[in-house]
């Protein structure tokens, strides 16, 4: 058997753990149903009138997105470092960094994506007018790319570590606040009818830096982890 | 320079060196501080519209700018830790940590002391206090990371990543944050060329700075004493030190 190339060996860890998720399809709802969860809670807690919803509804949607992308990247590396078969990676002699851009691609394919798809309707519940779907969409299309990635790092450099998840929220929160920042906004301003060019160039700026430095970092916080 | 670079990364030659360090920086500090308050409390002239309130700049603005300076230093040593595996670099990021978000700290509460009386409010979510707000949260995050791990040298080599991803992200939190409107006024120093403060607020205001700075060195003696203390703490040299006197 010949070793794969470097596109043949994303389409494998891709292709695996696609193959990973459905057979554990629950794992890749429950951060979903989480999602609609806190959703909820805003309404209940703050006021139901959708006036009022409306105004803070962007902002709502973003956190909510964030806690859910952090509640799913508990599960990204800790059950192929527990089983050893992250070890035989770091072993393999394959770019490591290349090969964990493709699991926190798939990550973001089931922790991300879902999300955006069901964004018009929590949009909705929270008063969004159906005209700021698409930024909306667009906004976290982009955005939680950012956060997985950032989140990926984190996961990397907390696995090792018992009771890890407090600390990665600790780590990573900070780190992904301009994504919220200029998600929240770009839906902002499309309720308002304002462009939403410069928030989404800017989303779109960092996912770029972070898809071609993250890599970096994270293969190198998962040798310090994995080792020993 | 490699052999001066060699000598420095020995813990003993380091432990001695900040211990003969120490005072140099420490005395002139606390000089500069004296001299800076002095002219700060009471030789500056009043504020026109500010009246005494604005004199607690000479406090605020050196420890805002220690608090980014020091988390800079931190990520640099962490990095040259990193990199050229000097155990030393990665002792004083480690010392760095907590003096860096104490200087934040002292950012937050002197600016809320500031903001009362001036602007009506303890906090304001202005883009300044938010990204010292934010600096703060890398501090303590960094500080969490560096105390989960029991082995030494994986909790440098991991917090030195993190430090590195920080800093690197330091410039986007700053930037983003700017994205909303401003309460706080716009830098008045750092436009050297017509600087918008009178020369005799000025001065007490880079005396105190610089103050810092040196303060900040004669505490980093001690503390990365302190980190080599902790890591060689089986080492053979030391007890000859312990023994010696």
């Amino acid at each position: 058997m010949t070793a794969p190339g470097l596109l043949g060996l994303v389409r494998l860890v891709i292709a695996r753990d696609l193959k990973l998720a459905v057979r554990h399809w629950d794992q890749v709802v429950q951060p979903l149903i989480f999602f609609v969860i806190v959703t909820t809670l805003f309404p209940l807690a703050i006021s139901p009138a959708l006036d009022e919803l409306r105004k803070i509804g962007p902002g709502i949607v973003w956190v909510a997105a964030m806690l859910a992308s952090l509640l799913a990247l508990e599960s990204l590396f800790r059950p192929d470092v527990e089983d050893g078969t992250m070890e035989q990676w770091t072993l393999s002699g394959q770019p490591l960094s290349i090969m964990l851009l493709a699991k926190t691609f798939t990550h973001w394919l089931l922790a991300g994506l879902p999300l955006v798809a069901i964004s018009p309707l929590v949009g909705t519940a929270l008063g969004l007018p159906s005209s700021v779907w698409p930024v909306l969409a667009i906004s976290l299309a982009l955005g939680t790319g950012s956060l997985s990635i950032l989140g990926a790092i984190g996961a990397a450099l907390t696995v090792a570590v018992r009771r890890g998840s407090v600390l990665l929220a600790l780590l990573v929160l900070p780190l992904e606040m301009p994504v919220l920042i200029f998600g929240a906004r770009a839906v902002d301003l499309a309720m308002h009818g304002e462009s939403v060019a410069g928030p989404l160039n800017l989303l779109a700026a960092m996912l770029l830096l972070f898809v071609s430095l993250g890599p970096i970092a994270m293969a190198a916080a998962m040798r310090i982890s994995v080792e020993s | 320079m490699w052999l001066w670079f060699h000598k420095l990364s020995s813990p003993p030659h380091a432990y001695r060196t900040a211990g003969r360090l120490r005072p140099w920086f420490f005395w002139p500090a606390i000089l500069l501080l004296l001299i800076g308050t002095y002219g700060g409390l009471v030789l500056a002239p009043e504020d026109y519209q500010q009246k005494d309130a604005f004199r607690i700049l000479y406090v605020h603005v050196p420890s805002a700018s220690m608090s980014l300076m020091v988390y800079v230093a931190l990520a640099v040593a962490a990095a040259i830790g990193l990199i050229w595996r000097m155990k030393l670099a990665h002792a004083f990021a480690a010392a760095c940590a907590p003096v860096g978000a104490w200087f934040t700290v002292l950012t937050l509460v002197t600016g809320s002391i500031y903001g009362k009386p001036m602007w009506g409010t303890w906090w304001e979510w202005d883009p300044r206090l938010t990204s010292e707000l934010i600096l703060l949260f890398l501090y303590l995050g960094y500080m969490a990371l560096r105390a989960s791990f029991d082995d030494t040298q994986r909790a440098d080599r991991a917090s030195a990543i993190l430090a590195i991803v920080g800093v690197v992200n330091v410039p986007i939190v700053k930037y983003s944050v700017v994205w909303w409107n401003s309460l706080h006024q716009g830098p008045s120093i750092s436009k050297l060329a017509a600087p918008s403060i009178d020369p005799s607020m000025l001065w007490p205001l880079l005396v105190m700075m610089l103050g810092f700075v040196l303060y900040f060195a004669a505490v980093m003696c001690d503390r990365i004493r302190g980190e080599i203390l902790r890591r060689e703490r089986n080492a053979s040299w030391l007890s000859e030190i312990a023994v010696g006197t």
